[in-house]
């Protein structure tokens, strides 16, 4: 039976956060919350006479996105108009760039499950204009909201690189981290500011020519992203090995039946009859802003990952799971920076912080514990202060009162005993007032031992230091002259 | 005195010495209006409220001292540059009622400047057309004959500005619909160069070819309401980031030394004799006054009406697209939204719908290279026809127009025939350089004839100074 491969590539759309819109000075909203029609003007709802002008920023944070993506950026961009009517477009044309784009030739290196990297090619990145939104009601009439009407939009288109609905997911998901990263979006996609479309083709195993593509839209999750993938290529080949044909055509993904389905047969490719926009006149970016944008990039996940292990010995999983969010990864160096064991700090992030953080439900930058908080509890730690049981429950309570490890260390009284003369003196009144269990563990009963650190942490609540416990138990049972010199 | 009589800088003496109030000389305007446009048909709407309104707002700014360049002179403004608070239809019926929210750049520099708005005149619809009879309103009678048009589409403007129902108008030049009805109508037509005025509430027709342009009786009177609008704006991208020079110190009449060309290929055929004759003793004129004439050539003239009607319609084809009804212009109900849409475009004019159609098509993949990219590339050899003839003259001379008014209903049913109406303008449009239209005499009609200057990227003072001398030197 013929093997096939699926040929994917991926066209993201990303919405800009900038502070006004692409082409007018209206505020960029949350087009989901936000009462409709209430971040507009008359240049987004496209009325007559009204002018575009660029947004600088927009046009800085999509520099910011290309240039991470690793494309070369075109000194000399052209708006164009790509022309098709639509009630949500209220010029009837999208400012968008078509044959100057921002952004080309550019990659990003994805991680396999197998643990293998992949570079999958980005074939440009280009600015436009995102379009309102419209909503159809049950009695015919139809609403449309035009707050996202002109919200700046990027749109990052891969080369078909991509050969499973697994690697589709893991490039979207690394391309989302790198814009969180870069804090131009932030990676929404139940509200649509992060979308997700895949062209799928599959074809004869080894053959170089690509077969009919579909494109499939409605992705909103990432699981929907690789499940749909996959169902569309399997569907493709089971159309092949019938002897069928695939049919160009946009398909959806429905969601609750976890399976594609028609939604538009593009007879012949769409006419948008693409032209340079008259009213922009070229947009001419030099290279003294090319490197100043590129100089204020921030370091990105791979580069953080690397210097994590390089720098700090950390595990390629501790340094992966720390990298995932810029704010966490930022928390971690503050941490680091003020002083301590890189690995420890990590290990408390990973294993205590984490936990604490989904128990509550929050993200890290609305913790109560600061870095320096963290840094605080492990040096009572390190000075045997307390222990590290005793450290946990200090952090539960630091997560939900705010308050320094040292204060809650005190008040509760959770400081570990550690002197050696008060430990000295309470074990031997336990051996005093327990012959019987010294005897029988003098006389080879040595499971016993046990018994006696757990009487010794009964009597101090937990607090002793359990290092000094043991040193003091073994000279003491071990040496029965000193059980009479009390 | 009947105040209608004066020119614009005239009136403005009169203002300035208090011989006459601005409300006073309004109120005769728009009683002017009332007795004489019902034949002329050159305005569509009057605000005759707010016009009594901005004078007396203008005589208490006068009292006080303020000596604004336009303050309390009554002008009028082409119905397709938008007027907050005022009616502005591009002569469409799929704008019918519909009142901007925001005045265009050239109406705030209006208001700076004291102007008083008498009303907004006819125009064809969306600018598209050479008499004005594309109107979905009215058909605007030339004040010299009145069977015969205007000249388009500034057609309503132009009449107004002759017939002394405005001191000046402004009007808008995509191809040449302010120089060539200033020439059929007589009066002075400025176009700038694009980019020269900003296009800010402009209702575009084709954004790379629009301009803003201004009319007046004089040569004086055009560049007064000129050195008013004129200027950068940063919200329109396009707009020129160039200071505006002082125009109306630079009509000082004095062209000697002058070099003027005379482009072999705008003396085409077809052009009527009486409107060469009366060109070329305009240029012998010239001469006389002391400029040099030499004979020129802009080797691509007769690909720029081709060129334009297809870089024209393309832009237009998708400035048109967002007349729908959803946000805002009468909507007419159709069986579903799609249908409502439909219906609603209906509403253009068959001009209109023709040119959208021609754009469309010029756009289509498969099409663009051999029509709008090629469109494109002519645009270039245009542009560098004139850059060249500018290293050796300093201004053109050509005719406005191969021949005077024609009669109403005459063209407009054949198309090609009224496109060749602006066969000498629009060169200019495709170009980067800027034209006027002044009057140079009559045919054996009485109708005016107009001789246009051509003169090089925001060479205004230079074509509009040449144009004076010529006046000065013709005027009885």
């Amino acid at each position: 039976m013929t093997q096939y491969e699926a040929v994917i590539g991926l066209e993201i759309h990303a919405e800009l956060m900038t502070r006004s819109k692409m082409f007018c000075g209206c505020r960029v909203v949350d087009s989901v919350e936000a009462p409709p029609n209430t971040a507009v003007c008359p240049v987004c709802l496209g009325m007559p006479g009204m002018l575009p002008v660029i947004n600088r920023q927009a046009v800085e944070y999509a520099m910011r996105v290309a240039l991470a993506l690793n494309c070369t950026i075109q000194h000399h961009n052209i708006f164009a108009r790509k022309n098709y009517f639509y009630p949500d477009l209220p010029k009837a044309y999208q400012i968008s760039q078509y044959e100057l784009p921002l952004g080309v030739n550019g990659w990003l290196d994805i991680e396999l499950d197998s643990g293998e990297t992949k570079r999958i090619g980005i074939r440009r990145v280009h600015m436009e204009e995102d379009t309102g939104k419209l909503t159809h009601l049950e009695d015919g009439g139809s609403l449309v909201d035009y707050n996202r009407s002109g919200v700046p939009l990027l749109e990052i288109v891969s080369e078909p690189d991509i050969r499973s609905g697994e690697e589709a997911r893991a490039y979207a998901m690394k391309v989302r981290q790198i814009l969180r990263y870069l804090g131009v979006n932030s990676g929404d996609m139940e509200k649509g500011v992060f979308r997700v479309e895949p062209n799928i083709s599959v074809r004869p195993a080894g053959s170089q020519i690509l077969g009919t593509r579909t494109e499939l839209k409605n992705l909103n999750s990432f699981r929907s992203l690789a499940e749909g993938t996959a169902y569309e290529i399997a569907r493709q080949i089971a159309v092949l090995r019938d002897g069928g044909q695939v049919v160009q055509e946009t398909r959806g993904w429905h969601e609750g039946r976890r399976e594609t389905f028609t939604q538009r047969v593009k007879e012949e490719a769409e006419d948008y009859r693409y032209f340079p926009e008259p009213d922009l006149p070229p947009l001419e970016i030099d290279n003294a802003w090319i490197e100043r944008v590129r100089a204020e990039l921030p370091e990105l996940p791979d580069a953080k990952i690397a210097r994590y292990r390089a720098e700090y010995g950390l595990t390629e999983y501790d340094a992966r799971v720390l990298a995932e969010e810029r704010a966490v990864a930022e928390w971690f160096e503050t941490a680091v920076s003020i002083g301590s064991d890189p690995k420890t700090i990590a290990n408390w992030i990973i294993n205590d912080l984490f936990r604490l953080m989904n128990e509550h439900k929050q993200s890290i930058t609305e913790i109560r514990i600061s870095p320096h908080n963290l840094v605080e509890l492990i040096q009572l730690v390190s000075n045997q202060t307390i222990n590290n049981n005793t450290a946990k429950e200090v952090l539960a309570e630091m997560f939900t009162t705010g308050q320094p490890a040292q204060t809650i260390v005190q008040s509760r009284g959770l400081a570990q005993i550690s002197d050696e003369t008060t430990l000295r003196n309470l074990i031997n009144q336990i051996l005093v007032n327990h012959p019987e269990e010294v005897i029988a563990y003098r006389n080879g009963k040595q499971q016993l031992r046990g018994w006696f650190v757990g009487q010794v942490m009964k009597a101090t609540r937990g607090q002793a230091n359990p290092a000094l416990v043991n040193k003091l138990l073994t000279q003491l049972l071990n040496t029965p002259s000193d059980n009479t010199n009390t | 005195m009947d105040v209608t009589t004066l020119t614009l800088t005239q009136l403005r003496e009169a203002l300035r010495r208090k011989e006459i109030s601005s409300v006073e000389v309004t109120q005769a305007m728009l009683d002017r209006i009332v007795a004489a446009d019902n034949e002329i048909q050159s305005y569509l709407t009057i605000s005759d409220e707010l016009a009594l309104a901005q004078a007396a707002e203008a005589d208490r700014r006068r009292a006080q001292g303020d000596d604004s360049p336009l303050l309390g002179v009554p002008v009028a403004i082409k119905d397709i540059i938008c007027t907050k608070g005022i009616p502005t239809t591009a002569g469409s019926k799929i704008l019918e009622n519909f009142i901007p929210p925001y005045d265009a750049f050239v109406v705030e520099k209006l208001k700076d400047a004291g102007a008083v708005i008498l009303g907004k005149t006819n125009t064809d619809e969306f600018a598209m057309g050479s008499s004005t009879e594309n109107s979905a309103y009215v058909v605007t009678r030339n004040p010299w004959d009145k069977s015969r048009v205007p000249g388009g589409s500034s057609g309503g403007s132009a009449a107004a500005v002759a017939a002394h129902l405005a001191y000046a108008a402004l009007g808008t030049d995509t191809g040449g619909s302010v120089r060539q009805p200033a020439s059929f109508c007589g009066v002075v037509g400025l176009r700038p160069t694009y980019g020269r005025i900003s296009r800010w509430g402009v209702i575009a027709f084709a954004s790379s070819l629009d301009q803003v342009g201004t009319f007046g009786r004089t040569v004086a009177d055009c560049t007064a309401l000129f050195q008013v609008v004129a200027g950068y704006d940063r919200r329109d991208s396009t707009s020129l980031n160039v200071p505006v020079p002082d125009y109306e110190a630079a009509l000082t009449g004095d062209i000697k030394g002058l070099r003027v060309g005379v482009p072999k290929e705008y003396f085409i055929e077809g052009i009527e004799p009486e409107v060469e004759t009366a060109v070329r003793a305009a240029i012998a004129k010239l001469e006389e006054l002391g400029a040099e004439i030499h004979e020129i050539s802009l080797p691509h003239t007769r690909y720029a009406l081709p060129a334009y009607y297809l870089i024209a319609p393309a832009e237009a084809s998708a400035n048109l697209g967002r007349y729908d009804g959803i946000r805002y212009g009468p909507r007419v109900p159709g069986k579903d939204m799609i249908d409502t849409v439909k219906q609603t475009r209906a509403l253009f004019g068959p001009e209109v719908r023709r040119r959208i159609m021609l754009g469309t098509y010029a756009l289509s993949a498969g099409y663009y290279d051999q029509y709008y990219g090629r469109a494109l590339k002519v645009r270039t050899l245009i542009k560098n026809d004139f850059k060249t003839a500018f290293e050796k003259v300093d201004v053109i001379a050509a005719p406005v127009s191969p021949t005077t008014a024609f009669k109403i209903g005459e063209r407009v049913n054949d198309p090609l025939s009224m496109y060749l109406a602006d066969i000498l303008t629009l060169p200019v449009n495709l170009s980067a350089s800027c034209g006027l239209s002044v009057p140079c005499g009559f045919d054996s009609n009485g109708l005016p004839i107009g001789l246009q200057l051509i003169g090089d990227t925001l060479a205004e003072a230079t074509i509009l100074n040449v144009a004076y001398a010529y006046e000065q030197a013709t005027s009885e």
